[in-house]
């Protein structure tokens, strides 16, 4: 076999396992457009739902997502950022550095309904929280911790040595240099952490099972203590759990919650790449 | 005791870096407002020696030091600050490394982290020090452009200018050159010139004729020994020891 053939070949199975990642994207994308677009509505979107949610909107659903989404985001990227930063800066490779690196790889391989179920206990029970967006918030928060280290971490690292070593040499102290000379240049990397978190916080079902999705509540939360209904769980809900919903309801809702997540991601790409362009090394 | 016109005085210093020697009992005297150069081949302990002078050695985990530093008199492990330390002792790395930030940002970065907010101090002091370094009329148009746009030389001149801002008494060069054209290379040399007249100068170089252009006194260092220390002229006529005169001569290294 001539060195071209194998060449088109090898190319020809290249493309082949590309399209086949981009093609079920595509599928699930026409469809929930498809099937759901005629749901959407002005109406759907800012009202409350009626007639037992086979009516009226889904607005108490997508602003308590974007209220978990909020509180996780607020709760996690500081403390994960901070983290990171101990991790990466101060800590020098020993035995206690390894074990939170390890504990980090772990938290990030297990399965959301056990964060549900964490949630519930140490939230929702111990702290006496109840069922509301504060511990949903929480829940969430410490999901998306490991993602936000590690990303945070690889930014950090990805700072170049150089940069702290000149700092210091110009009298700069250790909190200085970090804050002045590293900080900054790791925010994209930080900033894309916080896209992926978002991402998954909003996605969740299992997390806010527990400790704040609402079935159907008659008005809005008032406060963090507040129940709420989220995206996830009421898609889960009138896909399963209540008979009659139109079907371009439940792909509606489906298409509104895809829709937040690209938005969210979108608003947090074009914070970051301002934060890009003025950084150049 | 301090005698005059010494700055900086080195007294038995060893460092290690874990099991690896890279200093061995070292000791002399760098006077004030004198180049000092530093020469031997790679691996002599040359760059950790310029790190002792303003303790960057103390950034790589695993170095021990011994022996004593004395700065104007002071212990430098003992009576100082680290961070004022390295105020008054600045070096320039031997490639040129401006911060990402522009060039105006990189010659106050010293003077922020001082707490220095006043414009018109820091309007001055940037004047002042890319005066100094000569690249203030290269460069006075676009002071908030980035320092990255520089060429070689002229990242390396920021570099001197940087840490010129700081009002340093002393200047650390660490083959400041290594990475530049001739053209450039004289630049920087004529400036090393003009500044001792205010500064006292330490010169590390892989470049002997370098060393025998710019430097007063000149010392040689192999393998992490100080095999001799004397007048730049001397040491190029008549070395006193033979392993001097084979480096400078070019039978190694």
């Amino acid at each position: 076999m001539s060195a071209r053939l194998a060449q088109k070949i090898a190319f020809a199975v290249l493309l082949l396992a590309t399209l086949l990642v981009v093609f079920p994207v595509i599928i699930i994308l026409g469809i929930i457009v498809a099937k759901g677009a005629s749901a959407i509505s002005w109406e759907f979107l800012f009202s409350m739902p009626r007639d037992g949610m086979t009516a009226g909107g889904i607005f108490p659903a997508i602003l308590g997502t974007l209220y978990l989404v909020l509180g996780a985001v607020l709760f996690a990227v500081p403390l994960g950022v901070l983290a990171a930063v101990y991790l990466v800066e101060y800590s020098s490779d020993n035995w206690f550095s390894r074990l939170v690196k390890l504990a980090i790889v772990n938290l990030a391989g297990v399965p959301s309904v056990v964060y549900g179920l964490f949630g519930l206990g140490i939230f929702v029970t111990f702290f006496r929280f109840g069922a509301s967006i504060l511990s949903g918030s929480l829940t969430l928060g410490i999901m998306i911790l490991p993602v936000i280290i590690t990303s945070a971490r690889e930014a950090l690292e990805s700072v170049p040595r150089h940069f702290r070593t000149v700092s210091l040499s110009l009298g700069a102290s250790h909190w200085q240099t970090i804050r002045h000379s590293v900080l900054p240049h790791a925010l994209p990397g930080i900033l894309t952490g916080m896209i992926l978190g978002l991402g998954r916080a909003a996605g969740e079902t299992a997390p806010i099972l527990f400790t704040v999705a609402a079935f159907y509540l008659p008005r809005l939360p008032q406060s963090v203590f507040d129940q709420t209904m989220a995206l996830p769980y009421h898609l889960y809900v009138i896909s399963t759990q209540v008979p009659g919903i139109a079907e371009n309801v439940r792909y509606g809702t489906a298409l509104v919650l895809l829709t937040l997540v690209l938005l969210l991601n979108l608003a947090a790409i074009l914070l970051r790449s301002r934060f890009r362009r003025k950084k150049k090394w | 005791m301090v005698s005059a016109g010494v700055k900086f005085s080195i007294l038995g210093l060893h460092v290690h870096y874990g099991k690896l020697c890279a200093l061995r009992d070292l000791s002399l005297d760098i006077r004030a407002n004198e180049i000092f150069t530093v020469i031997g081949p790679a691996n002599s302990g040359k760059t950790t020696f310029l790190h002792a002078l303003n303790r960057l050695v103390d950034l790589v985990p695993d170095c021990r030091l011994s022996g004593e530093v004395r700065l104007d008199g002071v212990n430098i492990r003992a009576g100082l600050e680290v961070e004022a330390l390295r105020r008054k002792v600045g070096i320039v790395f031997a490639l040129p490394l401006p911060l990402p930030i522009s060039i105006f940002e990189n010659v106050v970065y010293g003077l922020r982290m001082q707490g220095i907010r006043d414009p018109r101090l820091l309007d001055e002091a940037v004047e002042r020090s890319l005066r100094e370094s000569y690249l203030w009329d290269e460069v006075k148009d676009r002071l908030r452009t980035p320092a990255m746009n520089l060429s070689g030389g002229q990242q390396q001149r920021l570099c001197m200018a940087r840490i010129l801002a700081g009002q340093p008494d002393v200047l650390l060069f660490d083959e400041p050159t290594s990475g530049l054209d001739p053209i450039s290379t004289a630049r920087i040399e004529e400036t090393m010139l003009d500044l001792k007249e205010k500064y006292t100068i330490v010169l590390v170089t892989n470049n002997v004729a370098q060393a025998a252009r710019v430097g007063e006194r000149t010392a040689f260092f192999l393998m992490g020994d100080l095999v001799e220390v004397s007048a730049t002229s001397k040491m190029f006529t008549t070395p006193v020891d033979s392993r001097t005169s084979d480096y400078i001569t070019g039978k190694f290294g």
